[in-house]
């Protein structure tokens, strides 16, 4: 690692080589990750409680006839499930990037930096104070939670001495994370909601219905397009702080705009599938070691990236310990905590 | 001259150190009183302490001796427990933020919990026994799991790497825990649901049994070692100017303060921030001196889980909130705000 250590995720020497990425790369991403999503749907779709062939899927997607009984377990439980999980992944996804892109931190994440349990806290609350609440206005509280969640991790490690660094927002995340899944819980035991609370928290992708994508789905595909057109400036915005205020850009601004879109994007997802933490971390590495450093191609290759491990972990979720359903948020830990060690201990010296 | 005003300084420290005593000491007093009449069957004060002597009626004093008075010991007993457990890894790490729950030392313990949960009946009274043994095990490992990751070349163990590795580790734990609650009959599932969240189940005397043998062992084990605490704190170098065989000190400490955790959170389940707040609190009170640190801290925990438990009944009667919810809604913003203030 060299010296400066304006971007800990790049070295200097890297930046002059791969600043422009690596576009074959990432077409390669995203025709053979759309590819490979498709055909993770597919399967996700015809594997569960009940097999279905996968000439059953294609005749249930594109030729529904509501009297055949598996044509109406695909189009009311498992598509809008897989679809959803499919649009979550790449809302962590993206979420992540940009926020690892503009603080410049390696270990930033939606999990880690509290905003998951932001937008949590905000969900029990909504459940014992307005019970009933349609999930349009829900996904709004999620959104506020999420904002409230970030401004206090951020808030909390800007005070300190020395400023933001990366350890002191995931100590403060864990800490804050602690306080609102304990005021959550507390919460749902006051107001008895513990059962609804658990059920959403266990849900996972299980819950997922056409009501919430088709109410999710506006704001996803607003965020998402907003962060590509953001993605020039983010890239510079990575490079710190003062080099993009010398390229012209108003960095103000842009972080503004960004963190907007991360609030939306994470207040989104946590709002139909719990609080899943490390998606936001991993796939950014990962896509950034594979396109190079330009946003313009991370944030569409973490998008799919993000979609594909959120259905695979799902479909793993159904098929570890049948009948039973294991969390996806749990198979997504196991694999993110090995790293976000990895990265604990490369990173360790600028932390 | 300068006999004199040390003389004159311990006069003062000794009275400001029984000062602080005796408060702490009334307070526990205090709450222990008011614990006691606390609960879905309500009793007087007067009730209450008729009943001690042994004036009360067969249910004044079933309730009192059979459910109440074990909790409350049980709770003090744990909050003097995780409070030193704290003290010693923030005095042997040297770093203010390390905590047995921030370390994910609790959760080692709880899997292990929980594992022996999950495999066999918990209900014959063998099991009790057992439970801090492997608690102990289950928090060791993954002290030793999280001693192998941090560990650096050439540079050892620096403090955030601990504390990141600690997270880590912890989650990753939760969510092995998460993929086995989930294999668990309902009545098992509602006991370790609630034992996560950190409620002081094991409420009889039985518990209290178990429990006691490592406080009694470990709590005077890790006093008997202030001074030794004392020239740790100097830093590394320093200590071993001074004589110290400091990785030798630093693992004896370690495994007390581990088994101390251990044992507790085998009774409490996941009670976070005690081990962090409390010993904070006390070096606002005492100074970082270990003779007296220790003591203190014990007492300040003791007060902080009889109080947070005491709330927690209290609050939704005749339901109550457990204790872990409790003390996390005291102690989170506390970290917080110490993080706020650290340079870290």
């Amino acid at each position: 690692m060299s010296a400066n250590t304006s971007n800990p995720s790049l070295t200097n020497s890297k930046i002059h080589v791969t600043l422009k990425g690596r576009p074959w790369a990432a077409t390669l991403i995203l025709t053979g990750g759309v590819a490979a999503l498709v055909l993770g749907i597919a399967l996700s779709i015809s594997l569960g409680a009940a097999d279905i062939d996968l000439r059953n899927v294609w005749e249930a997607v594109f030729f529904f006839n509501p009297d055949v009984t598996e044509h109406q377990i695909i189009q009311e439980l498992r598509l809008p499930r897989v679809l959803g999980g499919a649009m979550v992944g790449a809302c962590f996804a993206v979420s992540g990037a940009i926020m690892q892109g503009m603080t410049r931190n390696p270990l930033a994440d939606s999990g880690l930096l509290g905003l998951n349990a932001g937008a949590g806290f905000a969900i029990a609350l909504c459940f014992s104070f307005f019970p009933g609440l349609p999930y349009m206005y829900l996904i709004l509280f999620s959104f506020l939670g999420a904002g409230l969640g970030a401004v206090l991790v951020y808030g909390v490690s800007s005070m300190a001495k020395g400023g933001l660094t990366p350890v002191r927002l995931v100590l403060a995340g864990a800490a804050l994370s602690a306080l609102l899944s304990a005021l959550s819980e507390g919460i749902a035991l006051y107001f008895q909601v513990g059962q609804d609370m658990a059920f959403w928290y266990a849900g996972g992708t299980a819950g997922i219905k056409w009501v919430h994508l088709k109410i999710m789905l506006p704001w996803i595909v607003a965020a998402i397009l907003g962060a590509i057109a953001l993605s020039r400036s983010i890239t510079m915005l990575s490079l710190g702080d003062e080099i993009a205020r010398g390229l012209g850009q108003r960095t103000g601004l842009v972080k503004l705009a960004g963190t907007v879109i991360v609030l939306v994007l994470a207040g989104a997802a946590v709002s139909v599938v719990g609080a899943v933490g490390f998606v936001g971390l991993m796939i950014p590495h990962v896509t950034r070691k594979l396109v190079g450093v330009d946003y313009r191609l991370i944030i569409p290759c973490s998008a799919v990236l993000g979609s594909l491990l959120v259905v695979i972990a799902d479909l793993a979720a159904r098929m570890v310990n049948p009948p039973y359903e294991t969390p996806v948020g749990a198979i997504i830990a196991l694999i993110g905590v090995p790293f976000f060690l990895y990265l604990a201990r490369k990173e360790r010296r600028e932390l | 001259m300068e006999t004199i005003t040390n003389t004159m300084h311990g006069r003062k420290d000794k009275k400001r150190k029984i000062f602080t005593l005796s408060v702490l000491a009334a307070l526990i007093v205090l709450i222990f009183l008011i614990s006691m009449n606390t609960g879905v069957i309500r009793l007087s004060p007067l009730e209450v302490i008729k009943t001690l002597f042994g004036g009360g009626t067969d249910k004044q004093e079933l309730v009192l001796f059979e459910f109440r008075l074990p909790r409350i010991v049980i709770s003090l007993l744990i909050g003097a427990g995780l409070a030193i457990s704290g003290c010693v890894m923030q005095g042997i790490s040297r770093n203010e933020l390390a905590d047995p729950g921030i370390l994910g030392i609790n959760a080692g313990a709880g899997l292990m919990v929980m594992l022996f949960i999950s495999f066999f009946p918990s209900t014959t009274a063998a099991p009790v026994y057992l439970l801090p043994v492997l608690a102990l095990i289950g928090a060791s490992l993954t002290a030793a799991l999280i001693c192998v990751l941090a560990y650096k070349k050439n540079q050892g163990f620096k403090p955030t790497g601990l504390l990141l590795t600690g997270i880590a580790v912890a989650a990753g734990i939760s969510a092995a825990m998460i993929v086995l609650t989930l294999r668990l009959s309902p009545e098992k599932y509602q006991f370790v649901a609630t034992w996560l969240a950190g409620s002081i189940w094991g409420s009889s005397w039985k518990y209290v049994l178990a429990l006691l043998p490592w406080i009694l062992v470990l709590l005077p084990f890790v006093m008997y070692k202030a001074q030794v605490m004392n020239v740790l704190n100097l830093g590394e170098p320093m200590a071993t100017g001074l004589g110290a065989s400091v990785t030798r000190e630093q693992l004896k400490l370690l495994a007390a303060a581990v088994g101390l955790a251990a044992s507790c959170v085998a009774v409490s389940g996941g009670i976070g921030f005690v081990g962090l707040i409390a010993p904070h609190l006390s070096r606002r009170l005492v100074g970082a001196k270990h003779q007296l640190l220790l003591p203190v801290t014990a007492l300040v925990g003791a007060l902080l889980v009889i109080t947070a438990d005491t709330l927690g009944r209290w609050i939704i009667q005749p339901s109550e909130i457990p204790t872990g919810i409790v003390v996390a809604v005291i102690g989170a913003p506390y970290f917080l705000y110490l993080l706020s203030r650290s340079r870290a």
